[in-house]
C-alpha cells in the first residue's frame, strides 16, 4: 500500500482494528513526522482522551471507580533497559527465573532521524475492563472493589491458562511455586498494604520512567501527568477494550516535573 | 463388579464378560490398545508430578496446545454424535434410529476420553470441582464450559439408561435435554474462543456457530466409522434398517462438508482483509502450517472423503469406511490448527517491537502426544468393550414378544398396539409420526 493512499483530511479516527497492518505502520511512519510521536497504541491527545481510554462509559471521566485509583504512568523515552525494574519486581515478589510480572521491549525503528530505539515497559495494565477476570471460572483472579488492583487468590487458581490467553497484554504465567498463575498485583501484598506508596519497579527506575500513584487524586503525579493537555498519552492496544490503568507518553528530560526518578513520599 | 439380573440383562441385550473374551483378535486389539492407554496416562500423571513446564511444548505465549485440541476433538466428536443420533431418536426422524443406541453409548465414551485428556491439561485437577461450586464466575466461558458439559454428560447417562430399558418416552425426553446440554456446552466451547476480545483470529460470533456444525460434520463421521468397525466385529449388525440409517448418515455428512467447506472459504476470504487475522490466515495458507492446513485438515478433512462419499452412493462400505477414517484425521489437525491459529500471531505484534515481531512456535512434547493418545484410546477400548458386551448395540435378538405388541421396526424396541392399529399406525403413534391424511 503507497502512501498516499490515505487521505489524511478524512481520517476520522485512527481506531486500529479499521486500519490495515501495512497502512498503519505506514500511518505510524507518518505520525511520526507530523507529531513528533512513535505509537503503537492509539495516540490520545488530550485530556478528554482519558474517557476515550476507558471508552464509551463517560462516568469514568469524572469520577475514577476506586479510590485510590491505582495507576502508572510510562515515560516511554525516558527508559534506558537498566533492567532495575525487572531486578526489583523478581527480588520483593520472588518471581521465578522462568517468569516475569514485567519486562521491558525493545524497538527499533532504523527510519527515524536522530535516535532510533526505544524501550517500552510493559506489565499487567490493572484493566478497568479486565478480560482476565471476566474468564477465570472460579474468580481466582479478581478485581479488588477498593482499589481496583487486578489480584489472584491462589489458592482457587485451577491452572486453566484462560485468563493467560485472555489477557491482551502477555501479563500472565503459571508459577509452579505458587500452584497458581502469577502477574503483577503493583506489590499490594509486598509494598503497598505495608504503606509504602511505590511499586518496587517504579522505586527502582532511576530515570523516572514509570510513575506511580493514584489517578483520581488531582494532586498526584499521576493524575497530572495524563491530564495534561499539550501531552500525548495513550494505552495499549486500545482495541482490545479492556481499559487499562497503565498509560504511556512520551517524555525527553525537558518535560515538566523534570523528575527523574519518583521520589517515595508524595 | 456390577451383577446384572438375567432378565435385565435380556432387555439391555447385556451378554456379559464372557463374551468380552471370545474372539481372540478383538481381544488382542482391546489388550494392546488398553497397554498403551495405561503406559501414556502413567506419562502423563509423570507430567503431573514433575511440572507441566519441565515436560509439556506449552509456554507462556502459547498456553493451550495439543492437549487442549485433543479434548476438543474428543468432545466435538461427542457432541457431533448425540446430535446426529437425536435426529432419529429424539426428533423422531425414523430412518436414524437404529443408530440412537451406539451414538450414545459413543458419545458417552469419547465425553470421558476428553475429560481425562483435560484432566491432564489444568494444572490444579482436584480444586476443579471444589472451586468451581464454591465460587462459580458467571460471566466466565470456562465455568459455563464444566458445568455444561458436566450436565451433558449426565444426560447422556440417563438417555443412555432409557436406551437400554427400552423406555422410548423417557430416553427421548432425557435425550432431548442430552441436545439441549450439549448444543448449549458446545456453543460456548465456541465462545470460551470466540469471546477472547485479545484474539482477533477467533473472536466474532462465528466460533459458537462454527463448533456446533463442525460438531455434526464429526459426528457423521464418527457414526460411519464406527459402524463400519463394528459390523467387521460382528457382522450381524448391518440388518437393513441399520443399512438405510447409515445411507442416511452419509447423505447428511456430504451436506455437512459441504457447509464447512463453505465456511473456511469465508474464513480464509474474510481473515486476508483483518489486519492481525492476515498474519495468521497467512501461516495457514503459505507460512509454516501450510502441510497441516491444506493436506490434512482441508485434504483429509474435507475434500476427500467429500469425493469418497459422494462416490459411494451410501452403499459401499469400504469407500465410507476409509472417508470416514480420513475425516477423524483431518478433523483432528482441524481443531489443532484451530487451537494453535489463535496464539501463533503474538499479542504486542503490532507494536513492531522486536520480541514480539515473529510468529511463535510451538510443537508438540512426548507427554504432550502420550495424554492424548492415551484420551483417545480410552474412548476406542470403550467402543469395542461396548460392541461385545451389549451385543453390537442391537436390541434384543430374540424378544418374546407380549400378545398386542410388536418390535418396531424402526427403533427395534417393542411396542403396544392399540384396539384395532396396524402395526404401521402403532409405530407412527409411538414415534409421533404424522402423516397427512390423504
Ligand atoms: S493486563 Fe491482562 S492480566 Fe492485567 S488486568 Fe488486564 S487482562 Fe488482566
Ligand atoms: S488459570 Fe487460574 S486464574 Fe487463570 S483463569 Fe484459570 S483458574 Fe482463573
Amino acid at each position: 500500500m503507497k502512501l498516499d493512499k490515505i487521505d489524511l483530511d478524512n481520517l476520522q479516527e485512527e481506531k486500529s482494528s479499521l486500519i490495515t497492518g501495512l497502512e498503519r505502520r505506514t500511518f505510524l511512519k507518518m505520525g511520526l513526522v507530523i507529531s513528533g510521536v512513535f505509537a503503537g497504541g492509539r495516540i490520545l491527545a488530550v485530556v478528554s482522551n482519558v474517557s476515550e481510554a476507558f471508552a464509551s462509559t463517560t462516568d469514568f471521566v469524572k469520577k475514577y471507580p476506586y479510590k485510590p485509583h491505582y495507576s502508572m504512568v510510562v515515560r516511554q523515552g525516558l527508559c534506558i533497559d537498566c533492567e532495575r525494574c525487572m531486578k526489583a519486581c523478581k527480588e520483593t515478589n520472588e518471581v521465578p527465573d522462568y517468569g516475569y510480572r514485567t519486562r521491558i521491549m525493545k524497538k527499533v525503528v532504523t527510519d527515524a532521524v536522530g535516535r532510533q530505539r526505544e524501550f517500552i515497559p510493559i506489565l499487567c495494565n490493572h484493566c478497568n475492563e479486565p478480560p482476565c477476570c471476566r474468564g477465570c471460572p472460579t474468580k481466582a483472579t479478581y478485581k479488588d472493589k477498593k482499589n481496583g488492583i487486578v489480584m489472584m487468590d491462589s489458592k482457587k487458581c485451577i491452572g486453566c491458562k484462560m485468563c493467560i490467553l485472555a489477557c491482551p497484554y502477555d501479563a500472565r504465567y503459571f508459577n509452579e511455586e505458587r500452584h497458581a498463575i502469577d502477574k503483577c498485583n503493583f506489590c499490594y501484598d509486598t509494598r503497598l498494604s505495608k504503606g509504602e506508596k511505590l511499586t518496587a519497579c517504579a522505586n527502582a527506575c532511576p530515570t523516572g520512567a514509570r510513575m506511580f500513584g493514584d489517578i483520581s487524586d488531582p494532586d498526584n503525579v499521576v493524575f497530572k501527568m495524563v491530564h495534561q493537555i499539550e501531552k500525548q498519552v495513550w494505552v495499549l492496544r486500545p482495541e482490545a477494550g479492556s481499559k487499562p490503568n497503565v498509560f504511556y507518553m512520551k517524555a525527553t528530560r525537558s518535560s515538566p516535573w523534570d523528575l527523574r526518578r519518583q521520589a517515595d513520599v508524595r | 463388579m456390577i451383577r446384572i439380573k438375567e432378565e435385565t440383562a435380556d432387555r439391555w441385550g447385556y451378554l456379559g464378560k464372557k463374551e468380552l473374551l471370545s474372539s481372540k483378535p478383538v481381544l488382542a486389539v482391546m489388550v494392546v490398545m488398553s497397554m498403551v492407554a495405561v503406559a501414556a496416562f502413567t506419562v502423563g500423571l509423570d507430567g503431573t508430578f514433575t511440572g507441566y513446564r519441565h515436560v509439556y511444548a506449552v509456554t507462556r505465549q502459547i498456553p493451550w496446545g495439543l492437549l487442549i485440541s485433543g479434548y476438543i476433538f474428543c468432545v466435538v466428536t461427542s457432541t457431533g454424535l448425540c446430535l446426529v443420533s437425536s435426529i432419529g431418536h429424539v426428533f423422531g426422524y425414523e430412518p436414524y434410529m437404529p443408530i440412537a443406541k451406539r451414538a450414545v453409548f459413543l458419545s458417552i465414551a469419547f465425553m470421558l476420553g476428553g475429560f481425562s485428556i483435560i484432566f491432564f491439561d489444568v494444572e490444579n485437577p482436584f480444586r476443579m470441582p471444589i472451586y468451581n461450586v464454591l465460587s462459580p464466575n458467571l460471566t466466565s466461558n470456562m465455568w459455563w464450559m464444566g458445568t455444561l458439559y458436566g450436565l451433558y454428560l449426565l444426560a447422556l447417562g440417563i438417555e443412555y439408561y432409557f436406551l437400554l430399558e427400552q423406555n422410548h418416552g423417557m430416553s427421548r425426553f432425557s435425550g432431548l435435554l442430552g441436545v439441549l446440554f450439549g448444543v448449549a456446552a458446545h456453543s460456548n466451547l465456541g465462545a470460551v474462543f470466540g469471546m477472547l476480545h485479545g484474539r482477533e483470529f477467533w473472536y466474532g460470533p462465528y466460533m459458537p456457530i462454527y463448533f456446533i456444525v463442525s460438531a455434526m460434520m464429526s459426528g457423521g463421521a464418527a457414526i460411519i466409522f464406527f459402524t463400519c468397525i463394528a459390523a467387521m466385529i460382528n457382522p450381524d449388525i448391518l440388518n437393513r434398517r441399520m443399512e438405510r440409517a447409515i445411507k442416511a448418515v452419509c447423505q447428511l455428512t456430504i451436506m455437512l462438508i459441504a457447509i464447512i467447506m463453505f465456511f473456511t472459504v469465508w474464513k480464509i476470504i474474510s481473515g486476508l482483509v483483518a489486519p492481525e487475522k492476515y498474519i495468521a490466515i497467512k501461516a495457514f495458507i503459505t507460512g509454516p502450517y501450510a502441510l497441516t492446513f491444506w493436506i490434512a485438515e482441508i485434504g483429509l478433512g474435507m475434500v476427500l472423503p467429500f469425493i469418497l462419499l459422494i462416490r459411494s452412493k451410501g452403499v459401499h462400505y469400504k469407500h465410507m469406511f476409509v472417508a470416514s477414517a480420513m475425516m477423524m484425521i483431518g478433523i483432528f489437525f482441524m481443531r489443532y490448527n484451530l487451537v494453535l491459529a489463535g496464539q501463533i500471531v503474538p499479542v504486542y505484534h503490532g507494536l513492531h517491537v522486536e520480541e514480539y515481531s515473529s510468529l511463535l512456535k510451538y510443537f508438540p512434547s512426548f507427554h504432550e502426544i502420550a495424554v492424548v493418545v492415551g484420551g483417545v484410546f480410552l474412548a476406542g477400548i470403550l467402543f469395542l468393550v461396548g460392541e461385545k458386551i451389549l451385543n453390537g448395540h442391537q436390541f434384543q435378538k430374540h424378544e418374546i414378544v407380549p400378545p398386542g405388541a410388536f418390535i418396531c421396526p424402526g427403533c427395534g424396541g417393542i411396542h403396544y398396539r392399540k384396539e384395532g392399529e396396524t402395526d404401521e399406525e402403532a409405530l407412527q403413534r409411538h414415534h409421533r409420526i404424522r402423516k397427512f391424511k390423504g
